[in-house]
């Protein structure tokens, strides 16, 4: 590359990362200003971060949304995990042509528009008194394609030779999925705890149709519901906003290098 | 004799074994995917408020072809996926590329602010995006400093601009996702094919025209496939960052969904119906771009 063209990408590489960190700049500024402030442009941090954490605490319930979301997306993140893995090394190692089908079936799932059977599924869960729970908030996307076929995908990669050498020392199917295959596919476990926290946390329109419950709201929730009053507290509405970010940041970089490699491996 | 009796159970144990494991996924996935599509197949022939519902054949899908806010729906989802995706493919490609390149330093950097987006929930980011456009808002007050505005300028009352702050939102939110899945495909392309192209006399752009884009058509393909669906699913930026207005105009197909279900006097026949032509435009969509996907062979 010559000096010219090398300026040129690292400029063109600078003002869009400058572009991707900036909102999120804006929010933690915002989140220690006041509100007037913010509307008269401050890019500095201020000092009022104390006084919008209690103006933010005592109008919403802001323990109440912060515990559910992480109830509802650590017990998602877990056993959406292990039914999604062990499907997908199921696919992959035990694969014949039935299981084939079944596979190419699941896949059709993907296209589902979550719209198309939020309708239906309320009203199952209604029925089922599942409405303002944890295990409502989990069941509809506790198992998906993607995650499956993430896992299949790795688990091509699994050596043969491994798990002969199990079942020559004892071992059944289960425990060699336990103690071989889990431990080798830490980087896949990665990535795909990555993606699924982060949905779950995220999720937005379940919470919306099935949590009416004002404990029961989420983080989202609650800073959707800021934003609806008449008048708009920047200070406030900015520190909800980033106590709902905060989480799946610190999760995106504790994980951050295992899941280049996980999306890798499910890429391939 | 005994011994191949004793290997075909212990092929069949293993066949047993593969199904337990892969049941209960599978399971969820019909009772929480399949079951309620079929419902909501049956709903759609339905109309009624709440629980009252009488089958109506096909009135619903008539219906929806003549109701003006879901044409507009319709019409926006289509507006941004026909102008964002394209946009954001592109630029996740071109900065993937660059990415790939080993004279370049601080790609670490680079690539885990581009990312860091998606680390935001999609309600933050649509909050910060209305706030950031707001009549008093930070882009305003830079717009009317440098000159260009003397007043604030309602971003979000005018539907062009308020559909221009959703495609804006969209692509920094999403740029970043798929560029890793970029990344992650170029690892698998030998770099002497790009050192060698050079020695050849390509240009870096004949090289991303010539070798990147036609090596990475696979993934190229999944994420084309992922954002189409994604996009004509759109839901959190319509309903938290322009709530749909001004009067309808950037409300997209889910949200009017979800409206017509929960928040006016219920007609879920009539959503149903809706969300039916949702599936049948991402299978299409799916369809034609496999289809088109498999002919620059």
């Amino acid at each position: 590359m010559t000096k010219g063209k090398k300026f040129l990408a690292y400029s063109f590489l600078t003002v869009v990362s400058l572009l991707s960190v900036f909102p999120l700049y804006w929010m933690m500024v915002a989140a220690t200003n006041k509100s007037v402030a913010v509307s008269r442009g401050t890019l500095m941090f201020g000092t009022e971060l104390l006084n919008n954490t209690k103006k933010l605490f005592a109008s919403q319930n802001v323990y109440a949304a912060l515990g559910n979301s992480f109830k509802y997306s650590i017990v998602m993140t877990l056993i959406s995990l292990f039914i999604c893995s062990i499907a997908g090394y199921g696919f992959e190692i035990f694969h014949d042509k039935a299981k084939d089908r079944v596979m190419s079936i699941i896949l059709l799932a993907m296209m589902v528009p979550f719209a198309a059977i939020m309708i239906p599924l309320y009203q199952m869960f209604s029925k089922a008194n599942l409405l303002n729970s944890t295990l409502g908030f989990i069941l509809p996307s506790i198992s998906t394609p993607f995650l499956i076929m993430m896992f299949r995908q790795s688990a091509r990669s699994f050596p043969v030779d491994i798990m002969e050498a199990a079942r020559l020392d004892g071992l059944n199917e289960f425990q060699i999925f336990c103690r071989m295959f889990i431990p080798t596919m830490r980087s896949t476990y990665a990535a795909a705890m990555t993606i699924t926290f982060m949905n779950a946390w995220n999720s937005y329109l379940w919470p919306k149709v099935i949590m009416s419950d004002a404990n029961s709201i989420t983080m989202p929730m609650m800073v959707a519901n800021l934003k609806s009053g008449y008048v708009t507290d920047y200070g406030t509405l900015m520190l909800a906003v980033l106590l709902c970010t905060i989480p799946t940041v610190i999760v995106f970089f504790l994980l951050q290098k295992s899941f280049a490699e996980g999306i890798t491996g499910a890429v391939k | 004799m005994d011994n191949s009796k004793k290997k075909l159970s212990l092929g069949q144990k293993q066949s047993l074994a593969g199904w337990a494991f892969l049941t209960p996924a599978v399971l969820f996935i019909a009772v929480m995917s399949f079951l309620p599509m079929i419902q909501a197949l049956f709903l759609s022939f339905q109309s009624g408020k709440g629980a009252n519902l009488s089958w109506t054949g096909v009135t619903n899908y008539v219906r929806m072809f003549q109701d003006p806010v879901f044409m507009q729906a319709l019409k926006n989802n289509f507006i941004y996926l026909i102008i964002q995706v394209p946009i954001m493919l592109i630029l996740a490609l071109i900065l993937a590329s660059l990415l790939n390149n080993k004279d370049l330093r601080f790609k670490g950097l680079f690539r885990t602010a581009i990312f860091l987006p998606c680390a935001t929930s999609l309600v933050s980011y649509a909050v910060i995006f209305r706030s950031l456009f707001a009549v008093d808002g930070l882009i305003n007050i830079v717009l009317i400093k440098l000159g260009f505005l003397s007043t604030g300028y309602n971003f979000l009352g005018h539907p062009n601009s308020a559909r221009i702050v959703i495609i804006l939102a969209l692509i920094w939110r999403w740029t970043g996702y798929n560029m890793v899945f970029y990344l992650s495909g170029l690892q698998n392309i030998e770099y002497s094919i790009y050192e060698s192209a050079k020695i050849d006399g390509a240009s870096p752009i004949q090289s991303f025209w010539g070798i990147t884009v036609p090596l990475l058509k696979p993934t190229i393909l999944l994420t084309a496939i992922m954002s189409t669906n994604g996009t004509l699913q759109l839901f959190d930026e319509s309903v938290n960052l322009t709530y749909g207005g001004p009067s309808n105009a950037t409300i997209t197909m889910s949200h009017y969904i979800y409206n017509v279900s929960f928040k006016y006097v219920p007609n879920f026949g009539y959503a149903a119906a809706m969300s039916y032509l949702i599936l049948f435009l991402v299978a299409v969509l799916a369809f034609l771009q496999m289809k088109v996907g498999d002919k620059r062979d």
